[in-house]
């Protein structure tokens, strides 16, 4: 198993908990979306995967090696991260901007090799942006700038990518994509965890499904199972129904009312 | 996936060909020619810096000269004008080249690390503390020496003193450093007010505000030597690590995510940028202005990525550094601080350099 995390704890203050008992396991090509209204702890959740925030209690394996006893460059060599879009400071070239995922792989006094260009330039092609690498990343579109993200991970080349909130601020069509390029690096063989707010995501991936509630409370499982019309009403605090489409062969989730105007 | 850029197909067919052939030919001469000319512009305005001033020297005397005792060979020039060029001009020529290269360095760093373009070098009050401990020094009626090494404390003091505020109130985060830098340096600012006010007007506290403006008056060699190690080893190793500055640029988590250490790589660079402020001000006094306009100036030209930006921001630094001490120099009748003029010539160029950039300032 590439990521075990078994009973996972996290506070920013002693007395108020933000999850716990947080368990499950993601393998190679497989997906985990983690749903969950504003403010119940998705992305701390991933930060703690990511390392960034050290769990109070609980456990995080990489190939069955606990986390906290891996050096940070080899947890970079495993673990990817693509952050919500963003603009940065400088105006790096798209070129620029991927080839820093290779860091990992450069020592303190190096720098990118030629190779590390073309593993660079290889991934750029491959989310179909190669064409825009002399651009400066800060006046590319927001589609641009996160598929630019996506290929900074991929030039990475680790084994789990997380993705947080990969989804937010893209148009319709772009969010759709976005969650197609998902599924298509599951099936090359990345284990995949992302955070998102759009249930449908989670049900068009149909890996498995994490549910963070506002009390701290997460429930796992496949995503057939885990995503029906009570969850969902429970979880945003609204009447939503989930239907059959025959075209699209899968469940869609509709909102039918507040409950709390 | 192609679908998703928007707009940019249209740069495809015979147009798009003749821009990227455009492109690559401009890229062929930022990789090669901004370095090769700006070198040559630094030599040009070193052998400026030997002829001019008070005393005139002929320019191709000036070099002659330099070259000789350089390699020892004949000479057919007065000693006066060997004594001018290489015992006064030489010494304060050679400083400002590494002082303007020096400040470069650490403002460029520090825009990194605390991924803010409108950060300088003293951002965490190294200048205000090398400034207290300067005017401590003179109030003790002390020599030179003595105020150089209590500048380099001063300087050092104070940046331990920011660093570890926010340790104590545990919240590591970049602004609450910021936030510590500033409050600090105008605590050290209101302790200048102390000491001037109770310095001696005729003599303390004309060399106290002489000193705060920057000067290469005052460097010799002999001053000179005692201060280069703790400011070319840092600004070697720097070069060195500068690969790290872009990755930190990018933000805490996703440095973090890229398997760097945020805190100590940060803090390696925290400690040679304020080795490198310090120094720099124990030689000369503090300068404004250099370490916040010249790595604008070198981003503008060449881009922001550090493997490239930080060679030719030195060499920009020690350009302008040695423009401005010509000009201090031959301007009037008394020499002009150097502060004086890089906030004259400074503000005015970073007024430029925004609105030639006003497209990525927003």
């Amino acid at each position: 198993m590439i990521l075990e995390v078994n009973d996972l704890g996290f506070a920013f203050h002693k007395n108020r908990l933000i999850f716990n008992g947080v368990n499950f396991n993601v393998d190679k090509g497989e997906i985990l979306s983690i749903l969950g209204p504003n403010g119940s702890g998705k992305s701390t959740l991933l930060n703690c995967i990511a390392n960034f925030y050290k769990p109070q209690h609980g456990s995080i394996l990489l190939n069955g090696e606990s986390i906290s006893k891996i050096n940070l460059r080899n947890i970079a060599q495993i673990i990817g991260y693509v952050p919500q879009v963003h603009i940065p400071t400088y105006a790096y070239t798209v070129r620029e901007f991927t080839v820093m995922g290779r860091t990992p792989y450069i020592g303190a006094f190096g720098k990118p090799s030629k190779m590390d260009y073309r593993i660079a330039e290889a991934s750029l092609k491959r989310v179909g942006i190669f064409h825009i690498k002399d651009r400066p990343y800060t006046e590319i579109s927001g589609g641009e700038r996160q598929l630019a993200l996506i290929a900074r991970v991929l030039t990475q080349e680790p084994k789990i990518i997380l993705f947080d909130e990969p989804t937010a601020h893209l148009d319709y069509g772009n969010q759709y994509r976005i969650v197609q390029m998902i599924s298509q690096l599951a099936n090359e063989g990345y284990a995949v965890i992302m955070t998102t707010h759009n249930p449908e995501h989670a049900i068009i991936l149909n890996g498995k499904v994490a549910i963070l509630n506002r009390n701290g409370t997460f429930i796992v499982g496949k995503a057939t199972d885990t995503i029906d019309a009570t969850t969902l009403s429970n979880l945003y605090g609204l009447t939503i129904k989930t239907i059959y489409i025959e075209e699209a062969k899968r469940v869609v989730s509709v909102v039918i009312s507040h409950n709390d105007f | 996936m192609k679908e998703i850029n928007h707009g940019s197909d249209n740069l495809s067919g015979s147009t798009g060909e003749v821009i990227l052939k455009r492109n690559n030919f401009f890229h062929f001469i930022k990789l090669h020619g901004i370095f090769s000319i700006s070198l040559f512009l630094l030599l040009v305005v070193l052998g400026v810096s030997l002829a001019v001033g008070r005393y005139h020297v002929p320019f191709k005397e000036a070099f002659l000269i330099l070259f000789s005792n350089l390699f020892n060979s004949s000479s057919d020039w007065n000693n006066i004008q060997r004594a001018v060029v290489m015992d006064l001009r030489l010494p304060r020529t050679i400083a400002a080249i590494i002082i303007g290269a020096a400040l470069a360095l650490s403002g460029a760093t520090y825009q990194s690390i605390f991924k803010n373009p409108m950060v300088s070098p003293d951002l965490l009050g190294v200048s205000s503390g090398a400034s207290v401990g300067a005017a401590i020094a003179i109030l003790l009626n002390q020599g030179n020496d003595m105020i150089q090494i209590g500048a380099f404390i001063g300087g050092i003091v104070a940046v331990a003193i920011t660093v570890t505020i926010p340790r104590l109130i545990r919240n590591q985060s970049t602004i609450v450093l910021v936030l510590s830098g500033i409050v600090i340096s105008s605590f050290m600012s209101s302790i200048m007010s102390i000491l001037k006010f109770v310095a001696d007007t005729d003599t303390q506290l004309a060399e106290i505000t002489y000193w705060m403006m920057g000067s290469f008056a005052k460097v010799s060699f002999k001053s000179m030597i005692p201060v280069l190690p703790t400011m070319l080893i840092p600004m070697i190793i720097i070069l060195l690590l500068r690969y790290r500055l872009n990755v930190l640029s990018l933000g805490d988590n996703e440095a973090r995510s890229l398997g760097i250490n945020l805190q100590i790589t940060r803090g390696i660079f925290i400690v040679l940028s304020t080795l490198i402020t310090a120094s720099s001000v124990c030689l000369s006094g503090t300068i404004g202005w250099v370490g916040l306009v010249i790595p604008h100036t070198a981003r503008m030209v060449i881009g922001p990525d550090n493997k490239r930006m930080l060679p030719i921001a030195m060499i920009f630094g020690g350009i302008f550094m040695l423009i401005i001490d010509i000009l201090c120099r031959t301007l009037t009748a008394a020499e002009l601080m150097l502060g004086i003029l890089t906030g004259v010539i400074g503000a005015p160029f970073f007024i430029f350099i925004l609105f030639k950039q006003r497209r990525q300032v927003s």
